[in-house]
C-alpha cells in the first residue's frame, strides 16, 4: 500500500520526532518545525505520536493514493482537497485508491503535515527516519520529495472501519499573524545592553525571506552586545535566540545545529515554537515576552496533553462524507 | 570558576564549568558527560559536550527543570570520584600542502615559518577532540602550539571539501563533509569521518585523542 508524488513545488520532507541521541557528534535532531501538528496528525491517524509523516511547506504538493487509505492533515495555511471537495485540516479522512490529495499554498501559515494511518515506511537512518538535507541522509534518500516517489505504508483499512474525527479548535495553539512569543532569558543576557534586553521585549519582529529550516531570521530592532568577541562553542537547541555582531537575531530551528558560538539572549519554550514556526516572512507581526520555566513547561504539558483529550469523532450529521 | 547550571530554555539546561579552551575543563565536561549517562534520570535525553560546557537535553514533559537541577547539582559533587578514562588514540593519516592545503603558504609566511616547520609542528603534538558539532562528525581538536595559532580567514570559503584538515585559533578541525568553511586549511585525510549507513558512523568520539601521521 502507498501513495505517490504526484507534483511537489515546494520543501516536502519526511520528518519524525526527531533524530535523538547523536547530537554529541554534531548531528542536529531535525524533526518537524511545528511539534504540535506533527503529533495531532499521527494521533488523528491513529499512529503512536512519534510516527514519520510529511511535513508539506513553501509551495503545493498533490498525492495520489495508490490504495485506499486513511490520512490526517494539520498544520496552517493549506486549504485542502481530497478528490473534488474540499476539506478543512485537523481532521482524519478516508481515501479512495486512486484519488488525489491537494494541498495549495496560501498565505498564512508555513507548513502542514500529512499522516498516513499506518505510518510511512522508511528505514531509520542514525535511530530516526527525520530528514537531513544538509547531511543527505535521512527520510528519503535525504532530500525533499519530488514527482515520481513512492512513500509504503503498512497498515490496510476499509471504509467500514472508518470513523472521522477531528482536534478541538480550543486544543491547538494559538497560531496568528501577531503571535505572542514567550522566551527564557539567558544564558548570555549579561553580554547585552540592558537597553537592547528592553528593546528586545518591546518591539515587533518579522521573520526574514532568507530563513529556512535551520534558522529564522529577525527582522526588527538591532541588538548591541556588550563585548562583540564570540564565545568558546557550547550547545544550543531549537528555539535559541542567537545576536551575532551584527545585532540581527537567529532563532534557531528544527534543523538547529547541535553547538553555536553566539551570544543567546534567550530561547523561546517548547510550547511557544509552533507559533513562531508558522510565521510569514515579511508580514507576521511576532512580539517576545519574558517567562519562567516553570509556567513554560506547564504551558508544553496542557498543550501536548490536550492532543489525545480533544480528538472527538464527527457526528453523522458533521462527517465530512 | 564556580560550576553553575543554567536552563537553556524548558527542554535543556546547561552545565558552566569554564568559559575557555582548556584541557582540565574540559576534562571535568567529559566526566560529568559520563557520569550523567551511566546514571540517568528518567527524562534525560543525551547530553552535548563542549569546550567548557555540558548542555543536558531533557523532556519537559516527564521531567521538571527543578527536579533535573537538583540531580545534575548531585553529580556534580561526584566529578572529583570518576576516574577518567584511558582516551582512545586515532592516527590520522595528512597529505599537507599543495592543492591538499592551500592556506599551508599563508599560515607559514604569516609566522615567518617554512612550510615544512608549520607540518612539523602541527603533526608534532597529540590532541584532544574537546568536542564535536557544526557539522556531524566534526571534531573540534586543540591546542595548537601557540606558534601556529592563526586566526580564521576574514571571508569564509563557500566549498570546502570532504577531509580537509584545517586550523582556526588555538583550533584543528577536520571536514567530515564538503560544506562552507571559514578555517585555514592545510591538508586533505583520505579518512571517511562520518558516514551514516555505516554500523559506526562516526570516526572520531568526544574525548579521544588524535595525532596526524605526515603522508607523503
Amino acid at each position: 500500500m502507498s501513495l505517490t508524488v504526484v507534483e511537489a513545488s515546494g520543501l516536502a520532507t519526511i520528518q519524525d520526532s526527531g533524530r535523538k541521541g547523536w547530537r554529541r557528534f554534531g548531528v542536529p535532531m531535525s524533526g518537524p518545525m511545528d511539534i504540535f501538528a506533527l503529533q495531532a496528525a499521527n494521533k488523528l491517524a491513529g499512529n503512536p505520536l512519534e510516527c514519520a509523516a510529511i511535513e508539506i511547506g513553501l509551495g503545493d504538493v498533490i498525492f495520489q493514493a495508490l490504495h485506499d487509505c486513511v490520512i490526517a492533515v494539520t498544520g496552517v495555511g493549506y486549504p485542502l482537497s481530497i478528490f473534488a471537495w474540499d476539506f478543512p485540516l485537523w481532521s482524519s479522512f478516508f481515501v479512495r485508491g486512486g484519488w488525489q490529495i491537494h494541498l495549495n499554498k496560501a498565505d498564512s501559515g508555513m507548513c502542514a503535515y500529512l499522516a498516513v494511518s499506518g505510518g510511512i515506511q522508511i528505514p531509520p537512518m542514525l535511530d530516526s527516519c527525520s530528514t537531513n538535507l544538509r547531511g543527505h541522509f535521512g527520510g528519503l534518500d535525504g532530500r525533499s520529495l519530488q514527482a515520481g516517489d513512492i512513500l509504503r505504508v503498512v497498515h490496510h483499512h476499509s471504509y467500514h472501519e472508518f470513523v472521522p474525527r477531528t482536534l478541538c479548535a480550543e486544543a491547538r495553539p494559538l497560531y496568528s499573524d501577531h503571535p505572542i512569543v514567550n522566551v527564557i532569558m539567558g544564558p548570555q543576557t549579561k553580554n547585552f545592553t540592558e537597553e537592547s534586553i528592553e528593546t528586545f521585549l518591546s518591539n515587533e519582529y518579522t521573520v526574514t525571506t532568507s530563513s529556512d529550516r535551520m534558522g529564522y531570521r529577525l527582522d526588527g530592532p538591532f541588538l548591541s552586545l556588550r563585548n562583540t568577541t564570540e564565545l568558546v562553542s557550547e550547545g544550543m537547541t531549537m528555539g535559541s535566540i542567537q545576536v551575532p555582531a551584527s545585532g540581527q537575531p537567529i532563532v534557531m530551528m528544527a534543523d538547529c545545529p547541535t553547538t553555536g558560538g553566539y551570544s543567546k539572549i534567550g530561547t523561546v519554550i517548547s510550547a511557544d515554537l509552533p507559533l513562531l514556526a508558522q510565521c510569514v516572512p515579511s508580514k507576521s507581526r511576532i512580539r517576545f515576552q519574558k517567562t519562567t520555566v516553570a509556567k513554560a513547561q506547564k504551558k508544553y504539558r496542557e498543550l501536548m496533553n490536550g492532543i489525545e483529550k480533544n480528538i472527538v469523532q464527527l457526528e453523522e450529521d458533521d462527517a465530512w462524507y | 570558576m564556580k560550576p553553575r547550571i543554567v536552563p537553556l530554555g524548558d527542554s535543556a539546561l546547561l552545565v558552566q564549568l569554564g568559559d575557555e579552551i582548556d584541557i582540565t575543563i574540559n576534562r571535568r565536561v567529559h566526566a560529568l558527560a559520563a557520569l550523567v549517562n551511566t546514571t540517568p534520570i528518567e527524562g534525560l535525553i543525551e547530553t552535548v559536550p563542549a569546550y567548557g560546557t555540558l548542555l543536558i537535553h531533557y523532556d519537559p514533559l516527564v521531567l521538571a527543570y527543578s527536579k533535573a537541577s537538583q540531580w545534575v547539582r548531585s553529580k556534580l559533587e561526584q566529578i572529583q570520584d570518576v576516574k577518567p578514562a584511558k582516551p582512545r588514540l586515532i592516527e590520522v593519516p595528512v597529505k599537507y600542502g599543495a592543492e591538499y592545503g592551500p592556506d599551508l603558504p599563508s599560515v607559514a609566511e604569516y609566522h615567518n615559518l617554512q612550510i615544512e616547520d608549520v607540518i612539523r609542528i602541527h603533526s608534532e603534538r597529540t590532541y584532544t577532540v574537546y568536542m564535536m558539532g557544526f557539522m556531524p562528525g566534526f571534531p573540534y581538536m586543540g591546542k595548537l602550539d601557540d606558534a601556529i595559532v592563526t586566526p580564521r580567514l576574514d571571508v569564509p570559503r563557500t566549498n570546502v571539501p570532504e577531509g580537509t584538515v584545517a586550523i582556526a585559533g588555538s583550533q584543528t578541525g577536520i571536514y567530515p563533509l564538503t560544506s562552507p568553511g571559514g578555517w585555514r586549511l592545510i591538508g586533505h585525510t583520505s579518512l571517511i569521518l562520518f558516514d551514516p549507513h555505516d554500523d559506526i558512523p562516526f570516526l572520531f568520539s568526544p574525548g579521544d585523542e588524535v595525532k596526524f601521521v605526515v603522508e607523503n
